[in-house]
């Protein structure tokens, strides 16, 4: 290959055709463009005329341009140009492929792997022996250079790791390499420690050479609380440009499925590495998350874990005067349950029960006296970071607890009796809230005027009571009180917890106050002393790709080394579990940054992509054609015999070499076709899955049943037609067929919607588990599973196993075994109505009036009736004859199904009693 | 188009809405052949014509009794003079007239036997003699005269342009040339002196095609005659247009001269345009009196 700066040509010499240009040049001048020879009988009166001047019979300037740049750029074609060729990296001895193998390298990881093959390739070739090493699984002992092929085929083993490489033990691998040989770097792009310290030491081995992907990356930190929001960082390495990317809140939604919860787009702003976005979520929806992602980022970085901290709060709810039989508005938890019951679980029992349950949350409401076991248990549980919140009431005013020395379960001394103000034994009037000090966890709630307090339990003034008070009436005496213990504290609301001291419980104030109390009091995340001695049992790990695997089969990890924290092989990120709680353990910690890797100029850093060879040959001549038919035009041009229809040919063949083949009319819109082509004959549908093999084997065995229909029946179908039920309209078909896949996506409620519309308006849709039922309907199949979570938004009636005499055994054939390529038994359609009767010397009851909107079975017919376009069976079905027989089967049970789609319940007349009877044989 | 039947066919077509075309006959003498235009004198015929009193020199066997004897003087009847004119056609047939510039137009030749043919079907109805120049055919009446001329004139020659031949012409007949006039005009010149020297009169219509009257060339170009025996070669074609128009003129100039100093009518027709103007006008200058 001979470059020339950054073109390369494969055949050099060819280029010495260019000397023979000038010849051209001078050939092609003389040569005048040809005469027309034309028959015309009036020449006799041409005779004699001689030309007024002498038109040049030399071709134009322009037109040998024309030529010679057609000529010059076929010779240049066929000397193979390549434009950045691939220069061969010189080098010689063992060749060392080193990849960071990083959370970083999963999102191009496909590529790299490539890239590595490719090196590989290259060592082989060169007669090199190589290694490879990846820093996040470093091979014990030294290096051992192998032949490159047997390195190659050890590279589809060859997977990211969801953590970095530890500096310290790449240092030591590093201190004990040996010998000389050239390092062929694969760099995820981050800069870390200890990157530089292992570039020296390569580098005194021999040549270093970096590859490095020049795409940004992207990374989340863990999620935190700002306020009521849920804040999230998103980091970058790039600082140039405003870029923007979609944060995702995954959870998993009511129907138990995991789907994209939330979203918020991230914006970085030009020159920031950082970008915060807050998600304001209603805490229903907020208690569901289980992780946040960016949104199309295939990388473990880009997915941050939510634990405990976004947890749904466990409360506990007491109450002092349980099984007092009276009315429900006077239950002292009547209120809370109601305030608490859409953001927490609660939790009820006696108090024992509750505590082992480790709520986050006890609310005591009008409990005074505990007895002392209890209440030592409830203190260290509020000094482990519980909250206890207590609710006054008779009871507690009566009795004699925290008055004479405060009670380390309330937050302040009371005075004996508590008041009552505005009753209609007492003077003055109801009491007012003040508006809430700027310390107060309330700070910020507007204060309604209609909440007004008739009787309250009264602090004792002490010199710490100003700091303990948190809300207080208009005339300063304490309405709620909080005193911290341990870990956790103790809040005491000195009214009721229901509406007979206050009107506080009626209002909106008395949520949204629970809901600060409650959000200050989430678990902190346990520090390393707690954690000592725990072991913790991984739930659920990330892989390098950012995708959830199942942990179950990992070693628990030790509470130190959780609290240690820095995932690792021995702590792979994910989520930890034990009694109870939850740890995430992320790729990313709180205080990491992204910065971009910096190598020293010395070192050829290189893009994966940058350097592409681009051949060139193709364009030159397909360039050269080009220019020889603009050439073919001008020459008619010149020689005048570019005119009439001739001229129009010319510039419609002009037209077309500039902009390619108009595509003729513009085609319907999509929507239209779809309805035109549905409704102008009879189409069988099926639901694509997404899961390419199942839906065209759907597609397959629909149309190896149109075939049969067309055969044997007056239904005539085109051609089947794969259907997106989110988007398409299903009003069309006649019969949806479902083939259930276990990771089929459930449907948006849009679709649902138009499902539902579908079958109440007539449509069928026949859910096919594929699985032969092996579990027996809706037990354990994954499909089964899967069919259950599908068809639960769906409109079905009652279903019942298909009686003997259901109408789709007898529409077209007599059928009494429905097999597909499985030969299960069960199908299972609407239920008869209860008062069906079999009448007396009638074969059959008369069933439900209309068709049954679905048919559930798990025998796989598409497979049994697959045909490929020349009709032959695409898969197999038994064993040679009585597999045909199946099959043969299972044809008859889709022509009875479509049949009942289509006649209802014509056969289920008993008009035609006597007629079947006689084919029965009765 | 070189089938006859064809070739009648499309004159018969075009000739039907024309009423008969009554040629003059001008000479009894020379031509003494009854024909069935009266002449308005009384002669040879068999039509009546009047009755005269019969006068010395009338034979006896001359009188007509039935009519002398209702009255007291002799008389005679006399028939009216009856006699057929013969009309001489020239048609050229030359290659020059193979030429036509529209596929799926007329050439040339094709238009002028039509056109030739249209007049003898509508002379021949009148009870004209109808005969080719030359003495190929000479002038009869009746319908097969119309076969044997479509045969003949259904030939092509091969020769570039055609000339008249003035043999063969009654004197005091009518004649007919249709051609393109565009080859040498000497021979066309003789004929045509030697026609009136003979006292024929008649008419020549010029044939053209639509481009040789626009002459829409461009470029370089050879033009070569319909057999290829005279070529120009231009490399300016458009430079050509206007003297080539003026050399048309002149041409179109000295045969209307020429016809009209011999007594002839003279006209031009375009294939582009309809047969029946052409037609029409030649009904109208056979008939002319002169």
């Amino acid at each position: 290959m001979w470059t020339v700066g950054s073109l390369g040509f494969a055949a050099p010499w060819l280029l010495l055709g260019l000397v023979v240009l000038p010849v051209l040049w001078l050939l092609l001048r003389a040569v005048p463009p040809a005469p027309i020879r034309r028959r015309f009988p009036g020449v006799a009166l041409l005779l004699g005329l001689a030309d007024s001047e002498t038109q040049t019979d030399r071709t134009p300037w322009w037109l040998l341009l024309l030529r010679m740049l057609a000529v010059a750029a076929v010779i240049l074609g066929f000397a193979g140009p390549v434009l950045n060729p691939q220069v061969d990296r010189p080098g010689s001895g063992p060749l060392l492929v080193l990849v960071d193998g990083t959370w970083a390298d999963a999102r191009d990881w496909e590529r790299r792997t490539d890239r590595v093959a490719a090196a590989l390739g290259d060592a082989s070739r060169e007669g090199r022996s190589a290694a490879l090493v990846s820093l996040t699984d470093l091979p014990p002992g030294g290096l051992s250079f192998q032949a490159a092929d047997a390195v190659s085929a050890r590279l589809p083993s060859l997977e990211p790791a969801a953590w970095e490489p530890d500096p310290e033990a790449v240092a030591d691998w590093a201190a004990g390499l040996e010998g000389s040989f050239g390092t062929f770097w694969l760099s995820d792009g981050l800069a870390r420690d200890g990157r530089d310290d292992l570039l020296g030491a390569l580098e005194t081995h021999g040549t270093v050479t970096v590859f490095e992907s020049p795409r940004a990356l992207m990374a989340l930190r863990p999620v935190r609380f700002e306020e009521d929001a849920v804040a999230v960082t998103a980091l970058r390495t790039d600082t140039g440009a405003v870029r923007e990317a979609d944060l995702a809140a995954m959870g998993l939604d009511p129907a138990g499925v995991e789907r994209r919860l939330a979203g918020v787009p991230i914006t970085w702003p030009a020159d920031a590495a950082e970008a915060e976005v807050q998600l304001s979520l209603p805490p229903e929806l907020r208690n569901r998350i289980t992780r946040f992602e960016i949104a199309g980022v295939r990388s473990a970085g880009a997915v941050t874990l939510a634990d405990d901290a976004l947890r749904r709060r466990e409360v506990a709810l007491i109450a002092g005067r349980e099984g007092r039989e009276a009315l429900e508005l006077l239950d002292p938890l009547h209120y809370l349950r109601e305030a608490l019951e859409p953001t927490a679980d609660l939790v009820a029992g006696d108090l024992t029960d509750v505590l082992l349950a480790n709520p986050d949350v006890i609310v005591f409401a009008d409990v005074a006296v505990l007895a002392p076991g209890e209440a030592a248990d409830v203190l260290s549980w509020v000094e482990n970071g519980g909250m206890l919140l207590r609710f006054a009431g008779p009871r507690l005013a009566a009795s004699d607890i925290s008055i004479t020395e405060e009670d380390p379960l309330m937050p302040v001394r009371l005075r004996a009796g508590g008041r009552s103000v505005g009753g209609a034994m007492s003077w003055g009037e109801p009491k007012t809230l003040d508006a809430f000090a700027d310390e107060s966890p309330f700070v910020g709630l507007p204060v309604p005027e209609d909440v007004t307090v008739n009787a309250q339990v009264m602090a004792q003034p002490d010199p710490s009571l100003a700091d303990r008070v948190i809300a207080q009436l208009a005339d300063g005496t304490p309405l709620v009180t909080r005193k911290p213990v341990g870990n956790g504290q103790v809040v005491l609301f000195h009214v009721t917890a229901n509406a007979e001291w206050s009107t506080l419980p009626l209002s909106g104030l008395f949520v949204r106050m629970l809901e600060r109390l409650a959000v200050s009091t989430r678990p902190t995340s346990p520090d390393a002393e707690e954690l000592t001695g725990t072991t913790w049992q991984p739930r659920e790990v990330l892989s390098a790709f950012g995708r959830i695997e199942n942990a179950d089969d990992l070693p628990g990890v030790a509470g130190e080394r959780l609290a240690e924290g820095g995932p690792g092989p021995d702590l792979p990120p994910g989520l930890y579990a034990s009694d109870g709680r939850s740890i995430a353990v992320n790729v990313i910690d709180a205080e990491r940054t992204l910065t971009a890797a910096s190598w020293p100029a010395r070192i050829v850093v290189e893009g994966l992509n940058v350097t592409r060879e681009t051949v060139l040959k193709g364009w030159l001549l397909a360039g050269a054609l080009a220019l020889l038919l603009v050439d073919i035009l001008a020459s008619l041009a010149l020689s005048g015999r570019l005119r009439g229809p001739r001229a129009a040919a010319a510039g419609l063949a002009a037209l077309l070499v500039l902009a390619g083949v108009p595509d003729g009319a513009r085609a319907q819109s999509e929507a239209d076709r779809l309805a035109v082509r549905s409704t102008s004959e009879v189409v069988l549908a099926h639901v694509l899955t997404g899961d390419e093999t199942v839906d065209s084997v759907a597609a397959a065995g629909l149309r190896g049943l149109s075939n049969v229909l067309f055969q044997r029946t007056s239904i005539e179908p085109a051609a089947p037609l794969g259907v997106n039920i989110e988007t398409d309209e299903l009003a069309f078909f006649p019969l949806l067929y479902w083939p259930v896949t276990t990771d089929q996506q459930i449907p948006s409620s849009q679709a649902y919607d138009k499902l539902n519309r579908y079958l109440r308006s007539g449509g069928m849709i026949v859910f096919d588990t594929r699985d032969a039922d092996l579990a027996g309907f809706g037990s354990a199949t994954p499909e089964g599973r899967r069919l259950q979570a599908l068809a639960r938004p769906l409109d079905i009636p009652q279903l019942e196993p298909l009686p003997p005499d259901h109408v789709l055994t007898r529409t077209f054939y007599l059928l009494q075994d429905f097999p597909g390529r499985h030969a299960g038994r069960e199908l299972w359609v609407e239920a008869a109505p209860p008062d069906a009767e079999l009448v007396e010397g009638m074969p059959f009851r008369d069933l439900n009036d209309g068709v049954t909107p679905v048919v559930i079975g798990g025998n796989d017919w598409a497979a049994a009736w697959a045909v490929d376009e020349t009709g032959a069976y695409l898969l197999p079905v038994g064993r040679g004859m009585a597999g045909e027989r199946q099959r043969e089967l299972a044809y008859r049970f889709g022509v009875n199904l479509v049949m009942h789609v289509l006649t209802g319940n014509y056969k289920s007349d008993q008009v035609h009693v006597p007629a079947l009877l006689d084919r029965l044989g009765q | 188009m070189s089938d006859p039947h064809l070739l009648r066919q499309g004159a018969e077509e075009i000739a039907a809405p024309f009423p008969a075309l009554l040629v003059e006959a001008e000479h009894l003498a020379t031509t003494v052949l009854l024909g069935e235009h009266g002449r308005r004198r009384a002669g040879l015929g068999d039509d009546f014509w009047q009755y005269r009193p019969a006068l010395p020199f009338d034979e006896a066997r001359m009188i007509d009794w039935r009519r002398s004897g209702r009255a007291d003087t002799a008389f005679v009847r006399e028939r009216e003079w009856q006699i057929a004119q013969s009309v001489i056609l020239w048609v050229d047939q030359s290659a020059s007239m193979s030429f036509g510039s529209r596929t799926d137009g007329p050439t040339k030749g094709h238009r002028a036997k039509v056109l030739a043919l249209a007049a003898a079907v509508l002379m021949l109805r009148a009870g004209e003699r109808v005969g080719l120049t030359g003495l190929r055919l000479p002038p009869r009446s009746g319908e097969g005269q119309l076969l044997r001329m479509a045969a003949l004139l259904s030939e092509d020659h091969d020769v570039d342009y055609g000339a008249p031949e003035a043999g063969g012409m009654l004197p005091h007949s009518r004649a007919l040339f249709v051609s393109d006039f565009l080859g040498d005009i000497a021979p066309v010149e003789a004929a045509l002196t030697k026609a009136a020297d003979r006292g024929v009169r008649g008419a020549l219509l010029q044939v053209l095609d639509p481009q040789e009257e626009a002459f829409p060339f461009e470029g370089r170009t050879i033009f070569e005659s319909m057999s290829g025996s005279l070529r120009h070669e231009t490399l300016k074609a458009r430079d050509l247009k206007d003297r080539y128009l003026a050399r048309l003129a002149e041409r179109k100039d000295r045969l209307d001269t020429l016809a009209r100093r011999t007594g002839w009518q003279f006209s031009t027709h375009h294939t582009g345009d309809s047969g029946a103007a052409a037609l029409l006008w030649i009904h109208g200058a056979m008939e002319r009196r002169s």
